[in-house]
């Protein structure tokens, strides 16, 4: 059957990036479309109304949207080649509860390290390396939070690595002191081509959020 | 092999409650923990330590957590009933709505109810009429989300169908999903709690209303 898939997107978006990944892991050909954010295109607010957000997956004229759900689309209609997640009931939960912790609990402390400042950015600081220490617990002595093989909670979590700079230089603070095993598993990661293609540089990102507090008169 | 499975929920929460409806939809035995959250057991914290929240569903000593991470494990689980479509893209659209309901329709509801003043409360009514509109929309032509049976999404919106009636009751709020503004919705809601195993998993109404009102108040002045 001819696919025709089409990605809404935004460069430094963490979200759009998981959809990247989950892409090229499949070895999909696809259409990129990078979307303004600040003059979002009709053919965005055609496909998520709800949301009006990226990314967006268009298949073959039908839109997916919610890069967790994307993701988990990909791996259901893409089946027979590297499957994200694990074939039995149980361990499926297991990673879909931990791609659930990710979701909950990392974007918003994240962009609170540098959004704000004081006491707030020493809180979200705070909250950022207790998180991430429970994932590195999680992942424990696994080459992935797969396991053996790269998977859907990895690339839930992967792609908030090409922030980790943007973090580190606002927050002031060392990620790797805190959660050594966090960026050795980040760095396994991207040796894969999949993921090194899908990830802007990191210091691409601080340079963007730069601009962005900037403009947005954040600073 | 003996099946053992276990669910720990609290008697008013929607979300304990999505994991028995659905339990029962497949007809499966379960023992269910009533958990005190102002003194979790010792269970529960071994059970789901990471969040220390119910519901929690332990299958043969496994514990899963998350309301909607467990209703995919029962239909993975035991496949008779099913309640999640096969199709890739039915399930994602079905995902895509379960999140748009906890994320969106789920505080706007709390909002409308018992946000901290009448202008907090009018503003968040008006957000939730927008978001049930794109629920009444999604319902076109379906009896239920699920289609002609009773699926996830349906499960998924029980806080829709019966605990918005409850909490409106409860807080005095204005009629929030009405027959008048969403008829296709206001159907749904009826439909959905008459099905056996859904009305046999709802708390108690005149107990909930009064529980709801006394933590919360009666903050809508009769209008």
């Amino acid at each position: 059957m001819a696919h025709e898939v089409v990605l809404l997107d935004f460069w430094p978006s963490m979200f759009g990036m998981r959809v990247r990944v989950a892409l090229a892991e499949k070895g999909i050909k696809y259409e990129y479309k990078e979307e303004d954010l600040r003059n979002k295109s009709p053919l965005l607010l055609k496909m998520n109304p709800i949301h009006k957000k990226i990314p967006v997956l268009i298949h073959n004229g039908k839109p997916v949207c919610e890069s967790l759900v994307i993701v988990q689309y990909i791996d259901e209609v893409w089946k027979d080649k590297n499957p994200f997640l694990p074939s039995d009931p149980y361990h499926k939960a297991h990673s879909r509860f931990w791609a659930d912790f990710i979701e909950q609990k990392v974007y918003d402390t994240a962009r609170k390290i540098w959004a704000t400042k004081g006491e707030e950015q020493e809180v979200a600081k705070k909250e950022f390396i207790e998180t991430f220490k429970i994932l590195e617990g999680e992942l424990g002595e696994k080459p992935f939070f797969g396991g053996e093989t790269f998977g859907f909670v990895d690339i839930a979590l992967i792609t908030f690595y090409s922030w980790f700079y943007t973090y580190e230089t606002f927050g002031n603070f060392s990620i790797e002191a805190e959660c050594p095993k966090i960026i050795a598993w980040a760095k396994r990661c991207m040796q894969k081509e999949s993921v090194a293609n899908s990830l802007p540089d990191q210091k691409k990102i601080y340079e963007f959020t730069v601009w962005m507090k900037k403009y947005f008169g954040m600073d | 092999m003996a099946e053992e499975v276990l669910v720990f929920g609290t008697w008013s929460s929607p979300y304990g409650r999505r994991v028995e409806m659905a339990l029962k939809l497949k007809g499966i035995e379960y023992k269910y923990i009533e958990e005190d959250l102002t003194n979790k057991s010792p269970s529960l914290l071994k059970y789901n330590p990471v969040h220390k929240k119910i519901p929690v569903l332990v299958h043969n000593g496994k514990p899963v957590a998350e309301s909607l991470v467990i209703l995919e494990y029962i239909d993975e689980t035991w496949k008779n009933h099913p309640i999640f479509p096969k199709d890739p893209y039915e399930r994602a659209n079905a995902r895509f709505w379960a999140k748009f309901i906890d994320e969106k329709c789920l505080p706007a509801i709390r909002k409308a109810c018992w946000g901290e003043d009448q202008k907090e409360r009018e503003k968040a009514a008006e957000e939730l009429s927008k978001l049930l509109q794109f629920l009444e929309n999604e319902l076109e032509g379906k009896r239920y989300f699920g289609g002609g049976t009773i699926g996830l999404l349906d499960i998924a919106a029980n806080m829709i169908g019966y605990w918005l009636g409850v909490f409106e009751e409860a807080s005095g709020a204005s009629e929030l999903l009405t027959r008048e503004k969403f008829p296709k919705l206001f159907n749904w809601a009826n439909e959905f709690v008459s099905v056996s195993a859904i009305k046999e998993s709802l708390p108690p109404r005149d107990k909930h209303v009064a529980f709801m009102r006394k933590r919360f108040g009666m903050v809508n002045t009769s209008k």
